[in-house]
């Protein structure tokens, strides 16, 4: 132990403003980027489900519009899907 | 210069282009490249005149705001004048890849036959030539408002000579990322200043070194290395860069 | 070995097997650093002639190792991903880049923090710094190039090109800057060469830089799983992974059963 008191360890032989200015910045940053990282790996996933749940309610809807017009078989494919997912998201950007 | 290849340049003048296109030399397609865009940028003797202007007002700014000390000035007049000639640069390259991607003949180039590294070496070649010139010939003159050291003009143009091919061939990287951006201006001088460093420490020693009656042939040595290193390396990644803008 | 590596070339595969590396790493980095910082902050002596500001050089210069590694390592996968067409390789260079322009940033603040007391000024032309500043504007070019394009593929080849000329470069930027500063060294600069360390120091040193280097390793796992959902988005296994993660949480705040409806 180089130091024989809390206090003197806490004033760090007259640099105490240098080195714990260095350890807290370093400190900041680290945590920023770690939490930084975790949030965007939850917006990400997040992003994906509400796309997947967009894209499941207009399929519904699209099989009941079929349904009531009197048509047996569903006559939609991905495609119209994708675009109908696409039109969407444009327009609540 | 064989009979050959006088043949070759002189077949492919552009008048009969279309009926050598196929067989066009390397030399006639990076001839053909080079008359072109000089063609197009004496159409608009804007793009090579407000460059030039740039680095005149530039220059001139430095000792109003500093004051007209000779001695002062001529201290620091190898870095303004070099640090205004990557300025002026940097805001010349936009129009390098821009025009050309905006009328799709740049996607043409990259499907013709030819190499790519000769066209697009073709076109940094017409983009020092419309630039870097200009900027090597005005240099003295500002280099008198600057009280520059007598020693040192000879200094001055060299490094200005091996230095600005530098210039435009690491800023045609930066031009080639960015051409398919919409904001790519501001973006192209954080990519590319950093990589001027090396050209600025040296020239403006090499400057600094002559004007102290001091041989400067290392500096220069290294600048020509800078610009050979550059004129073999930087005509792929340019290509490599354009292949991902025009996708 | 490249059949060893095959499976990894997997998107799900690779995506997995860093999650099961990521604890671990956060372990092992978290142990190492509090070992390697409790030594430096309590046990390492002070160094005769700098006194304890000598501490702030346990973060400093691994941050300053690993900056620059992270810059190679960032160019090597943008090698592989331009050379081999490896996506994942993109992926691992988008994840490492924001990480190593932290850590060139803490090694320039703790940089400034130690020459303040060393030199008197919070900032000298040294070639060290400069050249370490130098890096931070390459780091910063290679991110803004990477959210300039909205195309994640495109932003990732660009980006490749771009820090593979900067890998090119920074030797050269390195030496000039070094040279510039022999050059240029006024009489008031006292360069400090690197002191030969004594174990007493060498040992904490090296914990810290271990602990770093886990925590580098573990960030850029973290942030590497999300460049590979972010990129397969449309793949069956990401989107059952999202739908899962989500799902759970939405069952914490009660409205499950609205959900479960539609």
């Amino acid at each position: 132990m180089q130091f024989n008191s809390f206090a003197e360890f806490i004033n760090m032989g007259g640099y105490a403003f240098y080195v714990w200015l260095s350890y807290g910045v370093s400190a900041a940053l680290i945590i920023y980027l770690l939490f930084a990282s975790i949030r965007r790996n939850k917006t990400v996933l997040e992003q994906i489900a509400m796309r997947q749940k967009r894209e499941q309610r207009l399929r519904q809807a699209a099989e009941k519009n079929m349904k009531k017009q009197g048509l047996s078989e569903p006559q939609i494919n991905d495609e119209m899907i994708e675009a109908a997912v696409q039109h969407s998201t444009q327009a609540s950007k | 210069m064989n009979q050959a290849s006088e043949n070759s340049i002189a077949q492919n003048s552009p008048r009969d282009m279309n009926k050598t296109t196929n067989k066009l030399s390397y030399r006639g397609a990076f001839n053909l490249m080079v008359k072109r865009d000089l063609t197009i940028a004496l159409r608009h003797k804007d793009d090579i005149l407000n460059p030039l202007l740039f680095f005149v007002i530039v220059v001139t700014l430095f000792p109003l705001g500093i004051g007209p000390e000779a001695s002062t000035l001529s201290r620091i007049a190898p870095g303004i004048i070099w640090v205004a000639a990557l300025l002026s640069t940097l805001l010349s390259l936009d129009r390098l890849f821009k025009a050309d991607h905006n009328d799709g003949s740049l996607e043409q180039m990259l499907l013709s036959p030819h190499p790519v590294f000769i066209l697009v070496l073709a076109k940094i070649t017409a983009h020092w030539l419309i630039t870097g010139l200009p900027l090597i010939i005005v240099a003295p003159l500002l280099a008198v408002l600057l009280h520059f050291n007598e020693q040192s003009y000879s200094a001055l143009m060299l490094t200005l000579l091996l230095g600005t091919p530098v210039l435009s061939l690491l800023g045609a990287i930066g031009v080639a990322l960015t051409v398919g951006i919409k904001k790519g201006g501001v973006l192209l001088s954080l990519l590319v200043l950093p990589l001027y460093i090396p050209v600025l420490i040296f020239a403006t020693s090499a400057i600094d070194t002559a004007a102290l009656g001091l041989p400067y042939g290392g500096q220069l040595a290294i600048i020509a290395a800078l610009f050979l290193g550059s004129l073999t390396l930087a005509p792929f990644a340019v290509g490599a860069a354009l292949k991902v803008s025009t996708n | 070995m490249f059949k060893w590596l095959h499976p990894y070339a997997n998107p799900e595969v690779s995506y997995n097997f860093c999650g099961k590396l990521q604890p671990w790493l956060f372990r092992l980095s978290a142990l190492f650093l509090t070992i390697g910082l409790v030594w430096a902050l309590l046990y390492a002596p002070a160094d005769y002639q700098q006194g304890d500001s000598f501490r702030i050089f346990y973060i400093h210069v691994p941050a300053a190792i690993l900056a620059m590694g992270i810059y190679f390592a960032m160019a090597i996968a943008a090698l592989s991903s331009l050379v081999w067409q490896l996506k994942l390789a993109d992926a691992s260079a988008a994840a490492m880049a924001p990480i190593g322009a932290v850590f060139t940033a803490i090694a320039l603040i703790t940089g400034a923090a130690w020459g303040k007391p060393m030199w008197g000024t919070w900032w000298i032309w040294d070639a060290r710094l400069t050249s370490e500043l130098i890096l931070l504007f390459l780091y910063l070019g290679v991110i803004a190039l990477h959210n300039a394009f909205e195309d994640k593929n495109l932003a990732g080849k660009a980006a490749g090109i771009l820090s593979l000329v900067g890998v090119i470069n920074l030797p050269i930027i390195h030496y000039s800057v070094e040279w510039w500063n022999t050059l240029h060294q006024g009489a008031t600069v006292s360069k400090l060469g690197a002191p030969s360390m004594s174990a007493s120091m060498y040992w904490p040193f090296l914990m810290c830089l271990l602990g770093f280097s886990f925590l580098i390793a573990a960030l850029i796992c973290l942030r590497f799983r999300t460049e590979v959902l972010a990129r397969n988005s449309m793949r069956p296994w990401v989107r059952e992974l999202a739908m899962n993660s989500t799902e759970q949480k939405v069952c914490h705040s009660s409205s499950c059963h609205t959900h479960s409806q539609n």
